[in-house]
């Protein structure tokens, strides 16, 4: 047998079951590799977390910042409920295998920080509604994982608790936001992770850290408990090796939630690995030719290539299709994000949890000083961008606007479906960057989400499936995306590739 | 879609040569259980920060969720006033900074309210009017500062915050104070009437914001102020009545009125300027992306009004339409469900519609308001109002003798009577006791007419001279010597014809 963070969830789920392996031995293998490799500039440099973890150099070779915060003891009183229902029959779903959670979910057993020294401190009486489904299907929450601060960017650089490195290599990023979930179940830290996907932030970082991820539609998972970014387009998924563990998380994570979330869709969630070895014969992919054109790196257009020719091989046919918006959806999405941002942020003023700034004259300056000392440089400048497309005057020419080009990407996507089943092409241009490369630049960081932004904008459902390694041997994504609801059919395709190609189970030197 | 708001003739009372125009903007908090967005209670009076759950909170991962009783009372009102229930209708958020403002927003609608247009009818003296509305929507209260309780600290109390308000917008309709107040005390009427705000103004479940303006009759309208959060009847008229002095003084003494948020100080009598238009804030509308457009299709609005009943617009049609009531008191009747309820009752007994409306909106009225009661809680049932009525109608009574025959009737308990018959017995015993029926008899009438013209000679002479005053004089003498019993018509006639056989 492979050692224990090398297994899949399937693999842990039935070790369990015939309790070949028990919870705890489970939870206290990860929690060791979380302690040893997951460590955050968080652990020296404040004292949120409950338990300080690791003695281990933050950014070192040995840990890559992925956890921001555990609760040893809880984990373990988890785990040891777990064996309990095993041993009396009553295991659940998912029982005693481990999870961890993007620190964008709020917990009751763990601090919640969504990256920002903003909510330093902040404990939520509740659960996210994520958080509970997965716990409910008997799964033990080992911690939460870094992000970039309120899922604002794309390599994980923007965390006010410090950078996540990427497992195959520490110079460069893992990607983001969900960067700590990605670098986490990589670097075998978890064997899963939830994240959140607002404009790629599931896809990308694990594209850039070589494990498969998914995005449903809009409105199948609860946004409720999901600390807001921008809520037309925030959608949570699982994060997890393969195809496979990602049906089995994302039918406990989906559902209707419509007594707390009015965006929640009231259709009931699907055992989604029911249909993973449908036959691909016949499959129409769709190729967007806009996804194929300049700016995309050679590396990366290869491994893609030779993805779809596996598919072809599997019975698919390929079909060129169009999706003239595109490049579009770089200024629409970052004029639509920022101003439903600007304004979902509005309630982390200082005055009834999280940070307060210290010396102050009256209310105005409160604002001001907690606001500036507590959001981090990206956050302060999409609010500031937010808040200038709404102001009277500009509204109707940005925001208005955004929105207009925002249907016509959506109705792009529906005639594109009436050509194909499924569109796939890359989830990035090139593979991670070296950490700092782009961190000056932020223009540069945007345009590098120009495909996994126009699915975000129609609500799509996307994946990202490993599909080779390019330059520097980083890992390389295969972007899938599907019609509304056919999360199934994604992962179906998923699956099948990944039954005749090995680069999800391949793991990088450092999750030795 | 609004008729032009400029009149080349003033629609109301001059100030000074001045027209007064004025407009409203309520608040009203709309009776639901619990909260527009949250399942906290909103029920009035609770300790500081018990009523707030973490929706109401702003708890980070939060999420607004619609209360559909709070849309229901929206769709009540728009019938009630004959507004148009938008089938779609969107929430927006406003966005600013304040400490009980928990999520630095405030969601209300904005582009495309629940409610658009209807009309507000009422009698102001004699005159009926009638008030454009032209939205009404949907929106959350804030929760309160409390700046008094706190030494260099302020308090916030979030039981309020979420709370469902309705607010209702109208047009410039108004010319006085006086206009004024008899709108809100419509609007008031119509909303607890259908039960949709419980009309406390003490605890600010009915606020009014009042956009005053004034201008020489024909220009265009004024810059307008708007007098925030009128929470009495008396501070309105009180209020709006300063403003107009101090916007006419203004401009007499060649000022410019600018754009203004004013606020009423009760213990001064004036009002305060609180911010102008310069410092107004930019809110930053948007559609709330957490809530889906509103959508109300007709199925729900006819169900909605299937459980409404009777609204009192109708009432009063049908008042004047069934009972020929004159509109003014089809209009005083349906003030609200206990007037209304005691009207036809004693209607359906067989009393006279209008000798019921003079009853209760004279002497009835002057009763119950002196006792602060009203008609629900009336000392003298609608039976037995009937039965007295019954008794005037068949000539038993005169008017004279059933006012005295009330005032024996107030105080006992035995006028709550509800029973018809009853009543009826309980009247008749009290017409035969105090001798109160009338003198029908005319020998006995005569006698009295005789006796009446024989001691006032001077009379006689002066009526020959074609002085009618002193005719009236003689049937008053009449009047009185038969202790009120006489019919005054018959008294008339009997001594008209006496008169001319002199």
């Amino acid at each position: 047998m492979s050692a224990i963070h090398e297994l899949s969830v399937k693999a842990l789920q039935q070790a369990l079951q015939t309790q070949q392996l028990s919870a705890r031995q489970v939870t206290e293998h990860f929690l060791a590799r979380a302690r040893n490799h997951g460590a955050s500039l968080a652990h020296l440099a404040s004292d949120m977390a409950p338990q300080s973890p690791s003695p281990s150099t933050p950014g070192s070779k040995a840990s890559c910042g992925a956890f921001l915060s555990m609760n040893e003891a809880h984990s373990l009183k988890a785990a040891d409920e777990s064996d309990r229902r095993i041993q009396a029959g009553q295991a659940r779903a998912l029982e005693g295998v481990p999870i961890a959670h993007k620190d964008i979910f709020v917990t009751q057993d763990f601090p919640t920080t969504a990256g920002s020294k903003i909510l330093a401190g902040y404990r939520s009486p509740f659960n996210a509604t994520v958080v509970s489904r997965l716990q409910s299907a008997g799964m033990v929450s080992l911690g939460k994982l870094n992000c970039d601060e309120f899922a604002m960017g794309s390599a994980n650089e923007n965390s006010a608790f410090g950078v996540v490195h990427n497992p195959w290599d520490h110079t460069r990023i893992a990607g983001g936001s969900s960067g700590g979930s990605a670098a986490a179940v990589a670097m075998g830290l978890t064997p899963a992770a939830t994240g959140t996907d607002t404009g790629g932030s599931i896809r990308q970082p694990a594209a850039f850290c070589g494990i498969t991820g998914i995005k449903p539609t809009y409105g199948r998972a609860s946004r409720y408990g999901m600390i807001a970014y921008a809520s037309s387009l925030d959608q949570a998924g699982p994060m997890a090796r393969s195809a496979e563990d990602c049906a089995s998380l994302l039918s406990v994570l989906c559902g209707p939630d419509i007594e707390r979330d009015s965006t929640s869709l009231d259709i009931p969630s699907a055992d989604f690995t029911l249909g993973l070895n449908q036959d691909l014969q016949g499959l129409r992919i769709g190729l967007p030719k806009e996804f194929f054109a300049k700016g995309l790196s050679d590396d990366v257009r290869d491994s893609v290539r030779a993805a779809l020719d596996a598919l072809v091989r599997l019975g698919a046919q390929l079909v060129d299709i169009e999706l003239p918006k595109t490049e579009l959806s770089i200024p629409v999405y970052y004029v639509l994000a920022p101003a439903e941002a600007s304004s979902n942020l509005s309630r982390f003023d200082g005055v009834k949890f999280g940070f307060r700034a210290q010396g102050y004259k009256d209310l105005d300056e409160m604002y001001l000083k907690t606001r500036s000392e507590g959001f981090g440089a990206e956050v302060q400048r999409r609010i500031m961008v937010g808040a200038y497309v709404l102001s009277h005057g500009y509204y109707d020419a940005y925001y208005v606007q955004a929105q207009k080009i925002r249907r016509m990407i959506s109705d792009d996507f529906q005639r594109a479906f009436s050509q194909c089943d499924v569109i796939a092409g890359p989830v990035a241009p090139t593979v991670a960057w070296k950490l700092g490369e782009k961190s000056s630049d932020p223009l540069s960081n945007y345009l590098a989400d120009i495909f996994t932004l126009p699915a975000s904008l129609a609500g799509l459902p996307g994946m990202s499936v490993p599909c080779g390694f390019g330059e520097g041997h980083m890992p390389v994504g295969l972007q899938l995306i599907g019609n509304y609801l056919k999360e199934s059919q994604l992962l179906n395709v998923a699956h099948r590739y990944q039954g005749v190609s090995d680069w999800h189970t391949q793991l990088p030197g450092s999750a030795a | 879609m609004n008729t032009p708001t400029t009149h080349a003739q003033p629609l109301g009372p001059l100030v000074d040569g001045f027209e007064v125009v004025i407009g409203f903007e309520t608040h009203t908090q709309l009776t639901t259980q619990s909260k527009i967005f949250s399942r906290a209670s909103t029920a009035f009076g609770a300790e500081a920060n018990t009523q707030a759950c973490a929706v109401d909170l702003a708890l980070p991962g939060t999420l607004p969720v619609m209360n559909k009783m709070a849309v229901e009372r929206a769709i009540e009102f728009g019938l009630a006033v004959g507004g148009e229930i938008s089938e779609r209708s969107v929430f927006a958020r406003k966005n600013y900074f304040y400490p009980d403002l928990p999520k630095g927003y405030q969601i209300s609608q904005f582009e495309i309210p629940v409610v658009v247009g209807g009309e507000v009818s009422f009698f102001l003296g004699e005159t009926k009017k009638s008030v454009r509305l032209v939205r009404a929507h949907l929106e959350e209260d804030a929760g309160k500062s409390l700046h008094e309780d706190f030494v260099n600290q302020s308090g916030i109390d979030l039981n309020r915050a979420g709370t469902p308000l309705l607010e209702i917008v109208t047009e410039p309709d108004m010319r006085s104070s006086a206009e004024a107040v008899a709108y809100a005390k419509e609007l008031h009427k119509i909303v607890t009437w259908i039960g949709i705000c419980d009309g406390n103004m003490q605890e600010g479940s009915f606020r009014c914001d009042a956009n005053v303006s004034v201008r020489r009759p024909g220009e265009p309208l004024g810059t307008r102020r708007e007098i925030k959060n009128l929470n009495s009847f008396k501070f309105m008229q009180q209020a709006i009545d300063y403003e107009v002095r101090w916007q006419i003084e203004q401009l007499l003494d060649g000022h410019k009125i600018i754009q203004a948020t004013v606020l009423f100080n009760p213990d001064t009598g004036e009002t305060k300027s609180m911010r102008t238009k310069e410092d107004a804030a930019e809110y930053r509308y948007f559609p709330d992306p957490d809530l889906p457009p509103l959508v109300v299709d007709r199925h729900w609005v006819e169900e909605v009004r299937s459980r409404m009943g009777e609204l009192p617009r109708d009432k009063a049609t049908r008042f004047v339409r069934d009972f020929g009531l004159p509109e003014y008191d089809a209009s005083a009747l349906t003030q609200n469900r206990p007037s209304a309820h005691y009207f036809e009752e004693a209607v359906s007994l067989g009393a006279q519609a209008k000798l019921v409306s003079n009853w209760m909106m004279g002497e009835l009225s002057r009763r119950l308001n002196a006792a602060h009661l009203d008609f629900a809680a009336s000392p003298l049932s609608a039976q037995t109002l009937a039965a007295l009525i019954v008794r005037i109608m068949d000539g038993t009574l005169s008017n004279h003798s059933a006012k005295t025959l009330l005032e024996s009737l107030w105080p006992l308990d035995g006028s709550r009577e509800s029973d018809a018959k009853a009543a009826q017995t309980l009247v008749d015993q009290f017409v035969d006791s105090l001798g109160l029926k009338a003198m029908n008899d005319t020998s006995a009438l005569e006698l009295i007419i005789d006796q009446v013209i024989a001691a006032n000679p001077d009379n006689i002479t002066q009526i020959k001279a074609g002085k009618d005053k002193a005719f009236n004089a003689l049937v008053g003498q009449v009047m009185k010597a038969s202790k009120g019993k006489a019919n005054p018509q018959v008294v008339n006639d009997l001594l008209q014809a006496k008169l001319a056989a002199l």
